[in-house]
């Protein structure tokens, strides 16, 4: 049997009296990308902050590269290559650049003092290359909360990156972005394909998920209702399934 | 915890950053440093120029350096505190309750007979006790989650009404500390001018600046009090770092009461009453914002000496001691307005 990157075996999570997840089984195949589809509410989120360790699951069993992983913590996921781009409210607006590139794992050494200079050297680096930016206005010492929405997604993504990861999980990245800003980021999930490596996105929009994903995974209250190969199924009746789903709760 | 080091150096790059410096980007990277750099000078050259017999001479600044260590010490890790999102009021009674430990175990160790070891047990358990009372603070702001203002305000009545029923309200002579080095270390002239108190603040400021601009525990304090939600999705322990903050207060709260205390050679149980608005001022004079994730040490350390001076010139000036109150509340009103000017208009 094929080794997944990421398989999440019967996890539930409640907060308290509501169950946010129910025996959810999903797994993230080596060079895949899969979209994450469902209403608002419909546990997306929980599901994505168990993949990074954020919250806890209930019950359940995780497994990175077929090795089951107990207690998993942010930094623990960190260091099996998981990096996620949350939307832009994830940045710290008043910090500047390179510490936001930087944000909890700083470069320091064994006493915990920072190499701010490298920080700031790689951040310019990074800015260059990867992130585009070319208005002289922006440097590493620039506040994030000057840049425009675009900017801002342009540095969660980076920020993911710069650090190797494995996976990376795309939290809504389209929100509050121009059309021009959307068609760079998707651009950006196929890049991910092409470099070999696993991404999960999640996205209001099945537009953009259709179009960039090689497998679908719909949730609807806290359960996996169903998943689709996009080769297989059109954008119309992905779309007409969707919304069964969102009335009835079931796919059929 | 693992240094990120090894992961990147095949990354590293030749090309290093550097900007050519302009003095236009300087101006607005440091916009609220230089702010109050600018109300210091002003006003010292307005003192100056009122009263310049007292203000060019050094009796003056030896006064100054002898009486504002005593709250700008507090400032320092308050500042911390602040930039984190957090406040803490509880200060001026863990002063009072760190000396009620200094004392205590004083008493408790007269067995050893030798008053330098004895006094030299009591900083370090007076030390101890505020750093845990420090971290009783952050424990229950951190896993209660009560805002850290109503916490406060509650334990600074906790601690000082301990200190209260320790002592029953008595105060105490501490003559026997002039007998022992640690007095000239703590409260001594250098050169018969220069006061050791000056020095440890000196001191404190520059650990305090480290701390806050070159280590992880800093840049944590700033992204918490910056967006705290953002801070925990990218792994940083907040509730860890916040209580830290609050036992650096505690540590050095404590130390401020040892050091006020030696300076009187004796102890009152309402040591550090009066320190709470003055220090408080100092940091937001200093341009520290009161919603976290911006601030630094060195405005609270003008701030401190803006807020020290005030009085002093205002007499000095030739007004009665009357003005003092209407001076500082305009100055620290159109200081604050200042930086909020200029938080909105930087970089």
């Amino acid at each position: 049997m094929e080794e997944y990157r990421l398989e999440l075996r019967n996890v539930s999570k409640s907060f308290g009296e509501v169950k946010a997840l129910e025996n959810i089984n999903f797994h993230l195949g080596r060079n895949e990308i899969v979209g994450l589809l469902g209403d608002n509410g419909a546990g997306k989120s929980t599901l994505i902050k168990i993949i990074t360790g954020y919250h806890q699951p209930t019950s359940g069993e995780i497994y990175f590269n077929g090795k089951k992983v107990e207690h998993l913590t942010v930094p623990k996921a960190r260091e099996l290559g998981v990096e996620t781009v949350y939307q832009e409210r994830a940045l710290a607006e008043q910090q500047t650049l390179w510490r936001n590139i930087f944000l909890g794992r700083e470069l320091t050494n064994a006493m915990g003092f920072m190499d701010i200079q490298r920080m700031r050297d790689e951040t310019y680096r990074l800015m260059n290359q990867s992130m585009g930016f070319t208005s002289s206005a922006v440097s590493p010492d620039s506040r994030v909360g000057k840049f425009s929405g675009g900017e801002k997604q342009g540095v969660a993504i980076v920020r993911a990156l710069f650090f190797d990861a494995e996976i990376i999980i795309l939290d809504e990245p389209t929100m509050g972005l121009s059309l021009k800003e959307t068609a760079k980021l998707v651009n950006f999930v196929k890049d991910i394909k092409a470099a070999g490596k696993s991404a999960i996105f999640i996205d209001h929009n099945i537009l953009h998920v259709y179009n960039v994903a090689d497998r679908v995974v719909v949730i609807d209250r806290g359960r996996v209702a169903g998943e689709f190969l996009t080769k297989n199924i059109g954008l119309t009746e992905l779309m007409d399934k969707m919304v069964k789903v969102a009335e009835t709760g079931s796919l059929d | 915890m693992k240094s990120q080091t090894d992961e990147i150096t095949p990354q590293i790059s030749q090309q290093h950053y550097k900007v050519p410096f302009s003095l236009r980007r300087f101006a607005r990277a440091n916009s609220a440093q230089l702010g109050i750099l600018g109300v210091f000078f002003t006003l010292w050259i307005i003192f100056i120029a009122a009263a310049p017999k007292t203000f060019l001479s050094p009796q003056i600044y030896n006064a100054f350096m002898s009486s504002i260590p005593f709250f700008a010490m507090l400032a320092i890790p308050l500042t911390i505190v602040v930039i984190a999102g957090e406040m803490d009021l509880s200060f001026p009674s863990i002063m009072a309750m760190g000396m009620v430990a200094f004392y205590f175990t004083y008493n408790w160790t007269a067995f050893i007979g030798n008053a330098t070891i004895q006094v030299g047990l009591a900083i370090l358990a007076a030390l101890a006790t505020g750093t845990l009372v420090g971290w009783i603070n952050g424990a229950i702001i951190v896993r209660f989650g009560i805002p850290s203002l109503v916490v406060t305000i509650g334990t600074q009545f906790l601690w000082r009404g301990a200190v209260l029923v320790l002592t029953q309200g008595g105060n105490f002579t501490l003559e026997f500390i002039k007998k022992t080095f640690f007095y000239p270390l703590l409260v001594g002239k250098i050169g018969g001018y220069f006061p050791m108190q000056m020095v440890w603040l000196i001191v404190i400021t520059i650990l305090g600046w480290l701390l806050l601009n070159r280590h992880r525990f800093g840049a944590h304090i700033y992204l918490i009090g910056d967006n705290v939600n953002s801070a925990e999705l990218m792994g940083v322990n907040t509730g860890r770092t916040r209580i830290q903050a609050f036992m650096l207060v505690g540590l050095i709260s404590a130390f401020a009461g040892v050091v006020a205390s030696f300076y009187v050679a004796y102890f009152w149980p309402s040591l550090g009453d009066g320190y709470l608005l003055s220090t408080l001022a100092s940091v937001f004079l200093g341009g520290t914002s009161v919603f976290g994730g911006t601030g630094t040490i060195l405005g609270t350390f003008l701030g401190a000496f803006i807020i020290g001076a005030i009085e002093a010139a205002t007499v000095a000036v030739g007004l009665t001691g009357f003005w003092t109150q209407l001076i500082y509340g305009f100055i620290i009103v159109l200081s604050v307005i200042m930086h909020t000017y200029l938080r909105k208009r930087g970089d």
